[in-house]
């Protein structure tokens, strides 16, 4: 039996580009145990700071066929994550019980080598504090004592309007996660790097023209 | 011990700091939604905001700005103290005092008392927030001043109008898209403000459901990214797509003919005969109108009979075309034609064909979508079983579905021709029967309504130390209700209801101040802004204005004598106040969303919700509304003073739970919770312990209707009851559809001169003529007409991200970090023809102004369209910003190249819709080119400064 590797589905479908999942998680983090997330020139030239997470929005095609994707992404907590081997200190690891990888900010000395590594950018420096952070999969919320039941999920799936963003392990065919990814197709981002990420997104979908009108053209 | 080999993490990842040890529950104000929220405090402290499971309206998810709340709460932009300008300081330059409330309310006080002892009118109170003219509202009216609107004026006034002058309900909070029950679903002209977190929620179950969703709009941002057809169209132009839509679904028969005989005035007769009665309703005389203002007691031609027979009878089959002559009885000899063939020759030569050289839709696509339209409303009818009784007795076992639903905001009603524009829409939807239907459009309460309140129409309605008798703003049906003195000069500082804007409901906040300063129609006094930010982007020639506001008289006093501005946040306009008066934050104060205003309903039955202080106020700052309360209170006004001369109501908490309407009994702001003991929905005598029960309940009351009250309300017999009965409406007669406006061309015959009554002064008489066509039309937007289009061939729009919401609010130090600056956005195409990089500086200029910008290529806009994102650019140090802040260096407003005015032959008028005063925002053409200096341009021009006042909180140290 494969061991448990929580995880996030991303619906490319739905997402809207709200960015709800952006602010939604800084807000949790930064007043909880990952936190606090720095704001650099929070009120001055070229405002820049921490997030765990950051959607960019794309544009592919050409005028009047162009598609326009909206695309969080933050860190996809992958099984074979090539940020943990890589790091002198041992700060970032890889949980055996959940599959959450993350960083003991204790043992981290923001050398950067995992940010190099990772090829999907998900690393950031907190230029104050000078260490490396990324998405926990709010592990405080999952495993939180005091919060309701129906709640222990990161704060980015409760936000999230369009409920763009599904919340399971990865590893159990019967969890939604799963189910979901095995319904629509669900991929992973770059499978050529061979890291095997935990998180996968959902393809976009058209409903076509109605039948009847098919015909006519 | 810390063993350095151990594989083992030294940081806890899941360490217990203090506990959040507090939850408030309370409603959000990041932007107009307001979601449901819970602030999570603690040791006193606000760590955290998200959405509250238990509310209806956002059912615990919450949006960008909602989630940064806290950073809107510590917000340096803050002004914590009541402030006087310097004597002998300019207005804009920031220089302030600090004074305490008691000096405050007194300057006030005195001030308004003597302007409402000799000419009410001189005192204007202009409010940016629609959602509290509850207050505001009875505030202006008690005072006695016609001078009150908020600031749908500017926004989209256009959709209220159109289409609650058309079926009695719009789009956002009175009412919305089925799409629970809808296959189609079609939104035009929407960014992502009106409306937000519900519209989210159903759109993503819509889309699992397996409906398809169409967006048409010149740009593909927001919520038109996961649409599965992106039609792009010219800005100014949907109203010519409606036209060529109706054109087809008619030539097509796909148009529900029973919906229309029955729940509109489709078959009602139109007199055709030249004179006083061309293109009105003819009126039988032996039938009880129901309801003097908009009567019942028309005709229809019976095809069984072959005669005219009174509407509304059961065994008559009316017909919706042709032509006939009225036999015996009082109209004996007129001819006369059912309204739905009016519309059926106006729509004649609307072809796809026209619409697509206006457009820039192929022909071919606007046919399939017709067809898609009509399949999807008539292939795809479904019912649901649910009983009811129409208002004429006859019982239904079932309420028809056609599952084909609209939603549409700015993008239509932003244009000089929205409101004809929005009006062709909303005859479409009733053209497919989807009113109040399953699948289709619902109402949300108060709503579905009809115009029955008038404004004050003369001089006499406007007495000293009187409240009006009649509210600032209402719903005119013929010239007798405009807002006029005798000698027929407008009776508002702002010209609503003047034969120059005459259906101006929502008043036209955008005037107010070119008006006073110019002293036409006439100076006011003393001008009181609340949340509005109106020498920013919440203004057209933004810079004229600021030099109006600065400018006086040959006696050296200002034009506009006394300016009080009410904010949290010291936005541009704070600078310009001579009296600032600090608001507190969302979290920090008592509100209201009441049924008396535009509260948060539900398709199934009315919501009102409340905020509840979260933390105390910061400094010296007072909410608005007590501030309101106070004031109403020392002026003693009559609603707020007892019998005996007394102050009736301690606060603003007091006031809401014990003030009572005039009209009718138990109808206060709140309608959950009421009756001595809280056993009583929406109507009941006052419970002082009723902010107790909204607190323990989420801050909302929801009440749901029994399903029978939920659908075909217009025409819903047991609902109009209720409805009437809990005064969310004054009258239970039926609302019918107006496919046919005979409203508008009561004020058409009136400049044709035929119609005993008033008449327009002569040069407005081609206009209204025009204008005020009684069925859907669409024309070029005025802008047009005055423009070298050779010169100026691209429309420039502007839109708000997702992740910011209003000029009139604050900076977050958050959402900054996504938006600091924004771009104009450029189909790559047509920046190439004009050599203008991807990144690069350029010019972008109208015939009235000129912005200098940087350039975005993309191929998610329509090429003749250029635009940016609305309310990101500032002045420089606004908000307290730091001077370099990108907000001002790199960001920009588009309002610098938008006129106020705009030339009229030898006159001049508003740029703005002819009909209702809505700004035209979206009306403007623009043309392009790079700049020269591009490495030498650092920075947007042009440049405005902003001030820092007194009472600000400290700046954060910069790290």
């Amino acid at each position: 039996m494969k061991n448990k590797q929580l995880a996030l589905v991303i619906d490319l479908n739905v997402c809207v580009g709200c960015h709800a999942c952006v602010t939604s998680c800084k807000e949790w983090n930064t007043q909880g145990s990952a936190g606090p997330l720095t704001d650099l020139h929070a009120y001055g030239e070229n405002p820049t700071g921490t997030f765990f997470n950051r959607v960019q929005t794309y544009e592919t095609g050409s005028f009047p066929n162009t598609q326009t994707i909206h695309f969080p992404k933050s860190c996809l907590h992958c099984e074979e994550p090539p940020c943990v081997p890589v790091c002198p200190t041992g700060a970032s690891y890889k949980r055996a019980e959940d599959g959450i990888v993350l960083v003991d900010y204790d043992k981290c000395i923001g050398c950067k080598y995992c940010s190099w590594a990772c090829p999907y950018g998900a690393r950031e420096l907190d230029e104050e504090r000078q260490v490396m952070t990324k998405c926990t999969l709010c592990v405080d919320r999952i495993y939180s004592e005091t919060l309701p039941e129906a709640e222990r999920k990161p704060a980015c799936v409760m936000a999230c309007p369009t409920s763009a963003r599904i919340f399971g392990d990865v590893h159990d065919p019967e969890s939604e996660a799963s189910k979901t990814i095995a319904n629509r197709g669900g991929y992973a981002l770059m499978p050529e790097w061979e890291t095997i990420p935990a998180n996968h997104y959902l393809p976009r979908s058209i409903t076509e023209t109605i039948a009847a009108v098919k015909e006519e053209n | 011990m810390f063993n350095p080999f151990s594989s083992k993490p030294v940081h806890d990842p899941i360490h217990k700091i203090s506990p959040i040890d507090e939850v408030k529950k309370t409603t959000c104000y990041m932007c107009a939604c307001r979601c449901g929220i819970r602030a999570h405090l603690r040791d006193g402290e606000l760590v955290y905001i998200d959405g509250n499971p238990e509310h209806p309206l956002n059912q615990g998810v919450i949006c960008a700005k909602g989630s940064s709340g806290i950073m809107k709460q510590k917000s340096p932009a803050r002004i914590t103290q009541p402030l006087l300008r310097k004597k002998g300081s300019d207005r804009g330059a920031g220089e302030f005092e600090v004074i305490d409330w008691e000096t405050a309310f007194g300057i006030l006080t005195e001030r308004l008392a003597k302007i409402r002892a000799t000419d009410p009118k001189k005192f204007a109170l202009f409010t940016g927030r629609d959602q509290m003219q509850a207050l505001t509202g009875l505030f202006a009216r008690q005072f006695g001043t016609p001078n009150y609107a908020a600031h749908g004026g500017f926004c989209s006034v256009n959709m209220a109008a159109g289409m609650i002058y058309t079926i009695g309900g719009s789009f956002w909070e009175f009412g919305g898209p089925d799409l629970d029950h809808a296959k189609l679903f079609i939104m035009i002209g929407t960014a992502e403000d009106h409306h937000s977190n519900p519209m989210k929620i159903a759109l993503s179950k819509f889309k699992r459901a397996g409906g398809r969703f169409i967006s048409i709009n010149p740009v593909r941002t927001g919520y038109s990214a996961i649409a599965d057809e992106w039609i792009p169209i010219k800005p100014g132009t949907d109203g010519a797509l409606f036209m060529a839509l109706m054109h087809q679904l008619i030539a097509n028969q796909q148009y529900d003919a029973p919906f229309l005989e029955r729940y509109t005035n489709s078959g009602q007769l139109v007199c055709l005969d030249p004179g006083p009665e061309e293109g009105l309703f003819l009126f039988d005389p032996n039938f009880d109108p129901l309801n003097p203002n908009l009567p019942h007691n028309k005709y229809v031609w019976d095809l069984q009979t072959n005669s005219a027979q009174p509407c509304y009878q059961e065994n008559v089959r009316p017909a919706l075309t042709g032509e006939f002559t009225m036999g015996l009885g009082p109209h004996a000899g007129k001819r006369v034609a059912p309204a739905f063939e009016l519309l059926r020759r106006q729509v004649k030569d609307c072809t796809p064909e026209w619409a697509s050289a206006i457009t820039g839709i192929s022909a071919k696509r606007i046919c399939k979508l017709a067809d898609e339209i009509g399949h999807a409303a008539f292939q795809q009818e479904f019912s649901l079983p649910i009983p009811w009784t129409d208002t004429w007795g006859k019982t239904h076992d079932s309420v028809v579905g056609r599952p084909v639903a609209f939603h549409a905001m700015r993008g239509l009603s932003a244009h000089s021709n929205g409101f004809q524009t929005v009006r062709g829409l909303a005859v479409l939807m009733s053209l497919l029967g989807t009113i109040d239907r399953p699948g289709g459009f619902r109402h949300k309460a108060p709503f579905p309504r009809q115009p029955n309140v008038k404004p004050p129409s003369c001089n006499s309605d406007i007495k000293p130390n009187t409240p009006l008798g009649k509210p600032p703003l209402g719903w005119p049906t013929q010239p007798e209700d405009l807002s006029l003195n005798e000698d027929g000069a407008p009776l508002r500082i702002d010209k609503a209801f003047s034969w120059e804007h005459p259906l101006a409901i929502h008043g036209l906040m955008h005037n107010v101040i070119t008006n006073a300063v110019k002293g036409d129609p006439y100076s006011i006094d003393t001008l009181m802004i609340f949340m509005a930010n109106m020498s920013w982007n919440s203004t057209m020639n933004t810079t004229e204005v600021r030099t109006l506001l600065n400018t006086k008289g040959d006696d050296g006093e200002f034009k506009i004598p006394f300016l009080v501005v009410c904010d949290a946040f010291q936005s541009e306009m704070v600078n310009f106040a001579d009296l600032v008066l600090p608001d507190t934050t969302y979290l920090e104060r008592h509100d209201v969303m009441s049924m008396l205003d535009r509260p948060i309903s539900e398709f199934d039955g009315p919501v009102d919700s409340v905020r509840i202080p979260v933390l105390p106020p910061t400094g010296n700052c007072k909410p608005f509304q007590e501030v309101i309360v106070e004031l109403a209170s020392r002026l003693k006004f009559p609603a707020f003073t007892t019998a005996d001369g007394q102050r009736k109501f301690s606060g603003y908490t007091d006031f809401i739970v014990n003030y009572q309407t005039d009209l009718v009994d138990g109808i206060g702001f709140l309608a959950g919770w009421r009756g001595k003991n809280g056993e009583k929905s929406l109507r009941g005598e006052p419970n002082p312990n009723q902010w107790d029960e909204y607190a323990k309940n989420n801050c909302v009351f929801h009440y749901q209707m029994p399903i029978e009250h939920q659908y075909m309300r217009n025409w819903n017999h047991s609902y109009l009851k209720f409805a009437k009965e809990n005064a969310l409406r004054k009258d239970n007669d039926p609302i019918m559809i107006n496919i046919y406006s005979d409203i508008l061309q009561k004020f058409r015959l009136a400049a044709k001169g035929s119609r005993p009554g008033r008449t327009p002064p002569a040069h407005l008489k081609e206009r209204i003529l025009r204008y005020f066509d009684p069925l859907p039309f669409w024309y070029a937007p005025l802008e047009e007409e005055v423009t070298n289009l050779n010169e100026f061939p691209l429309n420039a729009i502007t839109q708000r991200p997702m992740a910011m919401y209003h000029s009139w609010d604050s900076q977050n130090a958050w959402l900054r970090q996504i938006h600091s600056h924004n771009y104009l956005f450029i189909n790559t195409k047509t920046a190439q023809e004009h050599q203008i990089e991807d990144g690069a500086w350029m010019w972008v200029e109208s015939q009235w102004g000129k912005v200098k910008c940087m350039a975005r290529h993309s191929e998610a806009v329509d090429p003749g369209t250029v635009w940016t994102w609305n309310a990101i650019g500032k002045a420089e140090s606004a908000w307290s910003l730091d001077p370099n802040a990108n907000e001002s260096k790199k960001g920009f407003l588009l309002n610098h190249l938008i006129s106020e005015e705009l030339p009229f032959g030898e006159f001049r008028v508003s740029n703005s819709d002819p009909i209702t005063g809505q700004a035209g925002w979206y009306d403007v053409r623009v043309k392009i080119l790079s700049a020269d200096d591009q490495t030498t341009s650092s920075e947007t021009w042009p440049q405005f400064k902003a001030y820092t006042v007194p009472g600000m909180i400290a700046l954060k140290q910069e790290s």
